[in-house]
């Protein structure tokens, strides 16, 4: 199995606090690896130094076992490789639908406008937001912004996407509309890391599963074997808090 | 019967001396405008230098050129939001060659003034504009990092035009202030339209007629630059509502494609849009 991403080593403290303490994972193409974990355990931390907007104080970390880390990787380069979709969306609020998913297209991969509309607009299908291609982020639901900063994502035609708690802002009638999505991209074979509270779909759409208590990775496994059938104490704490909420 | 004369003795000024005033509301607006303008770029360029982030892997002479870059803004902002501007104008005016013995001055008013509005402004607009990049909550700017786009282009896309927006009032605000504190510049003898009062008052002894005519043009020139600004502020919102794209207008690109998930549907206002075409 190709190893697209691997964190050896991997250490990130802000100041005193050391939130991730010697990680040792790696992403295998056409995985989608979920990270559940109690809150504070250093989730987020961990994806947001896959893609560097927080550099790690210490280890390394390989695209394509090269070190991302090295000063000769253009970071730039590498994002367009590895894409994200935040909790709260992001989106740019001064562009409409269609150019949020133009604008890195063109400026990033110096695509033509038109080549950049034409995979936009096929995206945006993709993510049922084509009709909406007019209007401005704040004119739309959280879940259709979601959607939309999928298609953002997948328009720079990224290897891995990085999902950090993608459905946690939105209403619950909504987080169905994005799961979808984002279950039909696992179904094309797309390699994805999802930092998720949704355990039915960790179940469902998952390869692997990452359980992650204070700083470190406690337990990984399929998800039959953190599901049913847990070793670790704490996931086993973790799920039984969870499912029985 | 007081209403009369004063209307009589405006009428009489103005007929006489309507070019005098003319003339003044002309390069009051002209020194306000594009002082307002070069003020604005520059506190755009200083708002830019003063947000560049530095983290600590970076190069050590980066990291104290940024440093040395945002003392300097400071310093400047400081010096020049902490002095009048009616100094300042005679500081550049008279001072410049006084201190370089001729060999630097300014030749007419007209530069002085503008160069002297201009940079005033730039100290004020430069803490607006730094405060309006700030505002931008930073989620922008890492969705922007996540695509792979570099400090330069987020500025430039995504943050600035924003700011832009959101800085409308402040720049409206102070062109409305450069409208009425451009008079100062009658001290380097410009002639505005404080100096047309000035000059018109001398030789007729008319100072309270005349200085009805000023208060209604004044009035009248920041009454006109309010509206001009809320026009342009409604132009930068944007259309309050938006029409969903029909397939036709999606189809030249749409046909193009071979989408494998070309009628997905993931919300029901999606099917209906879409129903005709599948
Ligand atoms: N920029 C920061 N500066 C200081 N501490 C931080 C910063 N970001 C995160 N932390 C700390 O790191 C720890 C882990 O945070 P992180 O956001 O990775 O947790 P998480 O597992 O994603 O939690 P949640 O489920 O609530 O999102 C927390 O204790 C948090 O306070
Ligand atoms: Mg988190």
């Amino acid at each position: 199995m190709e190893t697209v991403i691997e964190l050896r080593h991997l250490s990130k403290a802000f100041g005193a606090n050391v939130v991730l303490k010697d990680i040792n994972a790696s992403i295998h193409k056409g995985d989608v690896t979920c990270v559940i974990g109690a809150s504070g355990s250093g989730k987020s931390t961990m994806l947001r130094c896959i893609n560097l907007l927080e550099t790690p104080t210490s280890g390394d970390i390989l695209y394509h076992d090269k070190s991302i880390l090295n000063e000769k990787i253009s970071l730039n380069e590498y994002r367009t490789h590895v894409g994200m979709c935040f909790q709260s969306f992001n989106l740019f609020n001064n562009m409409t639908v269609l150019k949020n998913c133009m604008i890195g297209q063109m400026k990033v991969l110096k695509r033509s406008k038109e080549e950049a509309r034409v995979n936009a607009i096929r995206y945006l299908e993709k993510v049922g937001m084509a009709p909406y291609i007019n209007a401005r982020p704040d004119q739309i639901s959280g879940g259709q912004k979601q959607r939309v900063a999928i298609a953002r994502a997948l328009a720079m035609n990224p290897e891995v996407l990085l999902f950090d708690e993608p459905t946690s802002a939105l209403d619950p009638e909504m987080v169905g509309e994005v799961l979808s999505v984002m279950k039909s991209l696992a179904k094309e074979g797309m390699t994805m890391v999802v930092v998720t509270h949704e355990m039915g779909f960790a179940k469902d759409v998952a390869n692997r599963v990452l359980f992650m208590e204070q700083g470190v990775i406690a337990e990984e496994g399929t998800p039959e074997e953190i599901f049913t059938n847990p070793k670790n104490e704490r996931t086993k704490e973790f799920l039984s808090r969870i499912l029985n909420k | 019967m007081v209403l009369t004369k004063l209307l009589k003795d405006i009428a009489k000024i103005w007929t006489k001396y309507k070019w005098s005033y003319i003339n003044g509301i002309r390069n009051t607006i002209l020194l306000a405008f594009i002082g307002t303008v070069l003020g604005c770029i520059i506190g755009f360029i200083c708002g830019i230098l003063q947000t560049i982030p530095v983290s600590k892997k970076d190069h050590p002479i980066k990291k104290a050129a940024v440093y040395a870059i945002r003392g300097i803004v400071r310093a400047y902002v400081e010096i020049f939001r902490g002095t009048p501007m009616v100094l300042q104008a005679v500081f550049f005016y008279y001072g410049l060659s006084y201190l370089t013995n001729g060999a630097l001055n300014f030749t007419d008013p007209w530069t002085c003034s503008i160069f002297v509005v201009s940079i005033n402004t730039g100290a004020y607009m430069a803490e607006t504009v730094r405060g309006g990049i700030l505002a931008i909550e930073r989620g922008q700017t890492e969705g922007a990092k996540a695509i792979g786009m570099s400090h330069v282009q987020t500025m430039l896309y995504v943050i600035l035009p924003q700011t832009l927006r959101n800085i409308l009032p402040q720049i409206g605000n102070n062109y409305i202030i450069n409208i009425k504190d451009t008079s100062v510049m009658f001290m380097i003898s410009f002639t505005e339209l404080f100096a047309a009062h000035r000059s018109v008052a001398g030789a007729t002894y008319q100072y309270f007629p005349s200085a009805a005519i000023e208060m209604v043009a004044y009035l009248c020139l920041t009454l006109a630059s309010s509206v001009i600004l809320r026009l342009w502020e409604k132009k930068l919102a944007g259309k309050s509502s938006y029409e969903l794209a029909t397939a036709d207008q999606l189809s030249p690109t749409a046909g193009t494609l071979n989408s494998p998930q070309k009628g997905s549907n993931f919300d029901e206002r999606h099917i209906e849009t879409k129903g005709g075409q599948n």
